[in-house]
């Protein structure tokens, strides 16, 4: 590492995002972490452990479950959560559901009633800043925002009156009630995240890997058929080999064709393909131009 | 950590090095033509990207297609036509991964102008050839100077459109060149382009044999952005303390933080400001174990011999080359608030490295004009987007260094105690 004192863009990137995790820390009282236990969550949550260590990760890990998951991924959190001894927190839809705080959309899709449940949640623990897996190179909303997000008392981002940010100065002030969401991972991409995974040995859920699932074709992407997702008539269900590019709700989030069964050939593939991950895979994008702005201006992830 | 190469083979090898640049233009001068050429030829534009901004010109009823949509990612721009914010793009080749802050050109966006090239290592500047310099052109190179942007680009766009023309292009680089020597920029190359056709952008261009330069992919690629990094002046603004309250690390005591500047050895008899005591360095320490030395952009955890009184805010650096400790400070600023000006006697918190103080502005000695480089000294007032040079006194002192000698201890932002919001970006001068 110290030929001519220069460092590797992931290191460079990894240092940057320590740098944030620890500001965030140092400057914000009540900071969780949101933990999915898909890829971009888990290696925030090793960058966590590296910025602290030998310490522990100094604030607990919050999840936000829509209730329709997929197996694999809840046995994995369950494990990392276990195995590092996070203190988890689970933010539940179905308990939202439940109490009346949120009713179930027509549509069958929970994307958009996760944020009152993850908004409550933030009121209950008074949570100052949240930490979010969310990169800029995913969608064009979120290429234009910052690594310290200002929320107003609501929750709310408000994309044309964010706070300038300039050099590695990063502004957390709020006040009571106002919360920052911060993003150590804005400036990577897919093919970073996924060269760290192989760099770090980090596990995943095996869903990420190419495996034979039962899917259905629906607006040109492939569908698990799951609970949450049922074929619809007169859709066939075929066994196809894919593996998952993002992992989000059971019910909108879809498969991609694939034969990559490793982190390399995973590498491989995204360093190929000509689809960004969410164009790929969720549903919920292709609601409108701007459905990703959307859902973040009322507090979205 | 160890390098994704070394430990799975040229298959799934990952760029050395990063490098940030700033882009600079209008939409007229063809940036984002120009952005989205190097997207789509280092095969990081996407078909599905492609498609919806193919969509949504179509559906305009553009002529041709905007490429502008591609980085113009709000609604609000997209409804005007207008980039509003600072837009970053992502695309890699084998040998560099590239991080590229798009800026609105208009003087009404100097402020984010100004937050793009705070990071930039580079900032390529487009011109039209057909209209040679513009006052944009010139207030874009002094802001990258004022901003310390190591190493500048200007691409002399649409040579399509003047007949390949040698003679336009000397002209121009000359006229720039002139200008940039007047600013004291660092590093400046000068490149021919035709964004739409892609010429000098990937490969040389067929249709400029008199141009022996590389083109713009091969100048990114390879400009020496190593050197710009300070590795002279130890500096070690402290994040926080790392105290386990484990029984297995029980007396563990570091001190975190991201190396500034200098190269940090294990041994080396350092000083802590604003105590001043001095002590060694007893390790340096990463989560993946000790390490050597550390140098920038490291984020590391200095243990120290002695156990001394030392927190967030204060600095770890030499005891024979230190930063200043002072409550004064002058300071070059750019206002980024449209609510309210600047103006003297305000008070305001500022945060500078790790650390955050309460400061008044004693004087505003003048303001900048950014097209001319007049100075006006009758000035009572810095309104957004305005540069002027101040002087403020701080609560507490600051471990300030000079911004030319480090924009990491010389760069610090002015924050609204009643908004919160960031307002102002000085320049330690």
């Amino acid at each position: 590492m110290s030929a001519g004192y220069r460092v590797s863009h992931l290191e460079a990137l990894e240092a940057e995002s320590i740098f944030v995790i620890r500001e965030v820390v140092a400057e914000l009282e009540r900071p969780a972490l949101l933990f999915s236990g898909g890829k971009d969550s888990v290696v925030m949550l090793r960058l966590a452990q590296k910025a602290f260590a030998p310490a522990a990760v100094p604030f607990p890990v919050l999840h936000v479950d829509t209730g329709h998951n997929f197996p694999e991924v809840i046995a994995f959190r369950d494990q990392q959560v276990a195995g590092f001894g996070l203190q988890l927190i689970v933010a539940s839809v179905p308990e939202a559901l439940e109490t009346g705080l949120v009713h179930e959309p027509v549509d069958g899709s929970r994307n958009r009633i996760q944020t009152p449940v993850l908004l409550a949640a933030v009121e209950k623990y008074r949570f100052n800043a949240l930490f979010g897996g969310a990169r800029r190179d995913e969608e064009k909303a979120r290429a234009k925002e910052r690594v310290f997000s200002f929320r107003d008392e609501f929750g709310q981002w408000d994309p044309k009156n964010q706070r300038p940010e300039l050099w590695s100065l990063y502004n957390g002030r709020h006040h009571p009630g106002e919360s920052i969401r911060v993003f150590p991972l804005s400036n990577w991409t897919e093919l970073d995240v996924w060269h760290y995974l192989a760099a770090e040995e980090i596990p995943l859920p095996a869903i990420y890997f190419a495996h034979e699932r039962e899917v259905v074709e629906r607006d040109g992407m492939l569908y698990g058929v799951n609970e949450f997702l049922p074929a619809r008539p007169g859709e066939q269900p075929r066994v196809r080999r894919v593996r998952y590019r993002t992992v989000g709700d059971a019910s909108c989030t879809a498969a991609v064709p694939s034969e990559a069964a490793t982190i390399e050939q995973v590498i491989a593939e995204v360093a190929a393909t000509r689809i960004t991950e969410r164009g790929a895979t969720r549903g919920d994008d292709r609601v409108s131009e701007a459905a990703m702005e959307d859902r973040k201006r009322e507090g979205y992830f | 950590m160890t390098s994704p190469a070394a430990t799975a083979g040229v298959a799934m090898a990952s760029p050395a090095e990063m490098l940030r640049f700033a882009t600079a233009g209008s939409v007229d001068d063809g940036k984002s033509t120009l952005i989205g050429r190097l997207l789509f030829d280092t095969k990081t534009l996407f078909t599905d990207q492609l498609a919806a901004v193919e969509a949504v010109s179509a559906a305009r009823g553009d002529e041709y297609t905007d490429l502008a949509l591609l980085t113009d990612g709000l609604r609000a721009e997209r409804e005007q036509g207008i980039t509003i914010d600072v837009a970053y793009r992502y695309f890699a080749t084998p040998r560099r991964k590239f991080i590229i802050a798009d800026t609105p050109g208009h003087i009404q966006y100097t402020r984010n102008m100004v937050t793009g090239a705070s990071t930039a290592d580079l900032a390529l500047i487009l011109v039209d050839a057909r209209n040679g310099l513009v006052e944009q052109s010139r207030r874009h190179a002094f802001l990258c100077t004022l901003l310390r942007v190591p190493h500048l680009v200007l691409c002399v766009n649409k040579m399509d459109l003047v007949d390949w023309s040698e003679q336009v292009f000397e002209q121009i680089a000359g006229e720039f060149s002139a200008f940039a020597t007047k600013l004291a920029a660092p590093d400046l190359s000068v490149i021919p382009i035709s964004a739409l056709h892609g010429d000098n952008i990937v490969t040389r261009s067929a249709h400029m044999p008199w141009y022996e330069g590389p083109s713009l992919l091969h100048h990114l690629e390879h400009v020496h952005v190593a050197s710009d990094r300070n590795l002279v002046d130890v500096r070690f603004p402290v994040q926080c303390v790392i105290r386990p309250q484990s029984n297995a690390v029980r007396d563990y005591r570091g001190y975190a933080g991201q190396v500034a500047s200098g190269v940090l050895k294990p041994g080396d008899e350092v000083m802590v400001l604003p105590s001043g005591l001095t002590t060694t360095i007893a390790s340096i320490d990463t989560a993946d174990g000790p390490v050597p030395e550390a140098f920038p952009p490291m984020s590391v955890t200095v243990r120290l011999a002695d156990e001394l009184d030392v927190s967030r805010g204060d600095l770890i650096c030499r005891p024979h080359n230190a930063p200043s400790v002072t409550q004064d400070i002058d300071a070059m600023i750019c206002w980024l608030d449209g609510a309210r000006p600047l103006a003297p006697g305000t008070k305001y918190t500022i945060k500078h490295t790790t650390r955050s103080a309460r400061a008044v502005v004693r004087d505003l000695y003048y303001r900048l004009d950014v097209n001319t480089l007049h100075r006006d000294e009758s000035a009572e007032s810095l309104r957004l987007n305005e540069i002027g040079r101040v002087r403020l006194r701080t609560t507490v002192p600051l471990l300030a260094d000079e911004y030319r000698r480090n924009r990491t201890t010389g760069g610090f932002i002015v924050i609204d105690e009643q908004t919160n919001r960031t307002v102002g970006a000085a320049m330690i001068v």
